[in-house]
């Protein structure tokens, strides 16, 4: 069953402005449900139940449909990122160097699962693929720093720095 | 009618053109079965149970969905097309869980029945399954995702039907489920409690709060005087769980079985109906005599209640103030009844029979107990397929039980009460008393047939004491919510608007017995079964609300006048704003 972040909604007005005014201009397209969670999660980075509301209204859609749409494509996301968003490589080169432990004990540490975020909001957990990095495999970033030759042992030594 | 010329299993028809394989099909005697379709609402070619060869197609094709044209030669059942139908059906059940012994739907499942047709045998394929948490959040029903096999019927009913939609697919692959937004428990969500999704689930996925041990106990408790109340529409479909045809009204059997099962009285919500009639066609003139808010609108579906207290709650005021039949029924047995026969309410167990899944969230609404704080005027609420279990569960043989009366202090009704049951019968049954309580003298014309059908919205205008009356009939929710658009935006004009939940009204109520895809996709069951009520109606020596005896016994002696000071407070309620929260 999926989790829900416990981060709380810090939308601005102003986000909501732009989003309504998307919404009325787009809201007789056909199949506009889709390309507007889009447009919500361009703006405000993921697509929680406040934003979902404003779709759901707008358009005139239960938010259970909207909801089901948000869930379907594993481009949209229901978690807000972290101030600082650790992103993984799950490329074949880095997982057969061990990158997808490194994942796993990730999580462990920070208490959450993939595409979530943590409760105070500092650190976001995603897993990508490929960056171009093999050589270094496996490989993490944090926003844009790059880490390389990772073992697991290193993993509390790099948190600590953010 | 453009016909075009098939092939079906080798033999040549001549099929109406436009028309899907599937229907083709069953016009000239063939089953295709199936499990996700539903007539106009859910043609999603989903379940892949009605695969069938088509030649020159480049495989096999859903019949639900594929129209036939001139030429055409279908298999319907080839090996290749049984082996395809016994696959689907295996996979199904990886991830379904498989507990027939216990599942309330074995017998009468859509799913256990073809996977004996097809002979499939166990748990042939196994691998990644999700397990889930049951949802029995809600006071009316339970959902049980380890037994959905997101066929989506219930989801096409919910917003197609009934414009609520608050359960759609989520998630995909193998979490692939059916729920409410942001997994919110039914209960906060805007559900209406309506049940038409329990009606078209073809598994035990969707199964209704089974209260019958409550009734049983209180049955078995000797210091409680237990009183049952049967709905009007139930009598027209009870027949259907026993396997008697549909549209078989059963009143008499029905009376036996609740007096065999052990009711102290076994009375009848039609009362309750003339009481509700004779309360709200006061309303309705009050309120075209003094400036109340019109269109007035009736108040007997639960559904439609908490509907409009959720998506129109701007609309409160034009709600009547009365009572459901159901809960008029129960306030009088509280309070009138147990008052002649030296009862205390409290350990009077009134318990209602109802077509209805709503029914059991309107017991526990608030303003609902006449006899006073914490005695409910309705203690246990059933629907029609919980009552035909406990008549199973005793042992009764229903089609060879005597017909009998109801008990009579308070089971004596009106043709009027009857077609409650159907919709128009309460637009119908108020015109018949508001009609005479306007111009005072007794009308001979009883049928208003304008207002009589299974058609979503209806409405007419009718002459009465020199005022035109213009009425609004619709039932179906989505149906509802268009009236509701039309009459704010000015568009429309009404006085006087019946809206039923549920399409075709309580015949077609979320609580009547389950029919399957096979029948329900190719027979009009809100009709058949509403004719019941109408021949019922139409050889009943009184037909008008307003002249049953016991109505007329119940105000001399208790009530006072219809729509006055202690009518109100006994039969009358109001209503509450709800937040749309999911």
């Amino acid at each position: 069953m999926r989790r829900f972040s416990t981060v709380p909604f810090a939308g601005t007005k102003q986000q909501e402005q732009q989003l309504r005014a998307w919404l009325e201009e787009h809201k007789q397209m056909p199949g506009v449900t889709m390309p507007a969670l889009q447009k919500a999660q361009e703006i405000y980075g993921y697509l929680p139940i406040e934003v979902q509301r404003i779709v759901a209204d707008v358009l005139g859609r239960p938010l259970a449909e909207v909801y089901g749409i948000s869930t379907f494509y594993a481009q949209f996301s229901l978690c807000p990122k972290g101030a600082y968003k650790i992103s993984v490589c799950l490329g074949t080169a880095c997982y057969v160097k061990g990158s997808g432990k490194i994942y796993e004990q990730l999580q462990e540490k920070l208490g959450i699962t993939g595409g979530e975020c943590t409760a105070d909001g500092k650190f976001s957990l995603d897993a990508c693929r490929c960056i171009g990095a093999c050589g270094l495999a496996p490989v993490m970033t944090i926003n844009d720093d790059v880490y390389g030759r990772l073992t697991g042992d290193e993993l509390d030594e790099i948190l600590a720095k953010y | 009618m453009d016909t075009v010329n098939i092939k079906i299993n080798g033999v040549s028809y001549d099929v109406p053109a436009g028309s899907t394989i599937l229907e083709a099909a069953h016009s000239v005697g063939i089953e295709i079965p199936t499990l996700c379709y539903l007539k106009e609402i859910n043609a999603i070619g989903a379940c892949r149970i009605c695969m069938v060869e088509v030649k020159g197609a480049k495989s096999l094709v859903t019949a639900c969905v594929y129209p036939v044209s001139e030429g055409m030669e279908v298999v319907t059942n080839s090996e290749k097309v049984m082996a395809s139908r016994k696959t689907n059906l295996e996979l199904l059940l990886s991830t379904h869980d498989q507990n027939c012994l216990s599942c309330v739907r074995s017998t009468d499942c859509e799913l256990q029945k073809l996977c004996r047709d097809y002979g499939v045998e166990g748990r042939r394929f196994t691998g990644s399954r999700e397990f889930y948490d049951i949802d029995d959040s809600s006071v009316h029903m339970i959902r049980d995702n380890n037994k959905c096999i997101l066929c989506r019927r219930c989801v096409a009913v919910c917003s197609a039907n009934q414009a609520v939609g608050v359960i759609g697919p989520t998630e995909r692959g193998f979490a692939t489920h059916i729920a409410c937004a942001f997994e919110a428990p039914l209960a906060e969500s805007p559900c209406v409690h309506c049940g038409q999704c329990i009606t078209v689930c073809p598994t035990g996925a969707l199964t209704e709060k089974d209260d019958t041990a409550k009734v049983w106990a209180a049955l078995q408790d000797p210091a409680k005087y237990v009183v049952v109340q049967p709905a009007p529409s139930v009598r027209a479909t009870l027949g259907e769980a026993f396997g008697m045809p549909i549209g078989t009204n059963v009143e008499g059997k029905m009376v036996a079985a609740l007096r065999r099962l052990g009711f102290d009285k076994v009375f009848d919500t039609d009362t309750g109906a003339d009481f509700t009639i004779m309360e709200e066609a006061t309303e309705f003139v009050q309120r075209v005599k003094n400036g109340g808010a019109l269109p007035m609108i009736t108040s007997c579906s639960p559904g439609w209640v908490k509907f409009c207290e959720t998506y129109y709650p701007e609309m409160i005021p034009n709600l009547s103030s009365c009572k459901s039949p159901q809960q008029m029924f129960g306030a009088l047995t509280k309070t009138y009844y147990a008052q002649k026969m030296g009862l205390d309410p409290h350990d009077v167990v009134c318990v209602s029979v109802m077509p209805c899944t709503a029914k059991k969230f309107e017991i526990g609404r608030q303003d609902q107990s006449a006899a006073g704080d914490g005695i409910p005027d309705v203690d246990i609420s059933i629907t029609t397929r919980e009552l035909a279990r406990m008549i199973q569960r005793a042992g009764l043989r229903f089609d060879q039980l005597p017909d009998e009366d109801f008990d009579p202090a308070l089971g004596e009704s009106t043709g009027a009460s009857v077609i409650f049951g159907a919709t128009g019968g309460v637009m119908e049954a108020a015109l018949r008393t508001a009609v005479e309580l306007v111009t005072g003298e007794s009308a001979p014309a009883v049928d208003y047939e304008a207002v009589r059908g299974t058609q979503g919205i209806k409405e007419a205008a009718y002459q009465v004491g020199g005022l035109t009356l213009n009425v609004c009939v619709a039932s179906g929710l989505s149906n509802c919510d268009k009236v509701l658009k039309a009459v704010q935006s000015g568009e429309k004009h009404y006085d006087f608007i019946e809206f039923m939940a549920c399409p075709g009204g309580c015949v077609n109520g979320g609580g009547q017995p389950t029919q399957p895809g096979s029948v329900r996709n190719f027979v009009d069951l809100k009709a058949l079964r509403a004719q019941a009520l109408y021949h019922e109606d139409a050889g009943k020596p009184v037909r008008k609300s307003h002249e049953n005896p016991v109505l007329k016994k119940v105000y001399e002696e208790f009530l006072g006048q219809p729509g006055g000071e202690k009518a109100h407070h006994i039969l009358h309620t109001s209503y509450v704003p709800r937040e749309k929260n999911y």
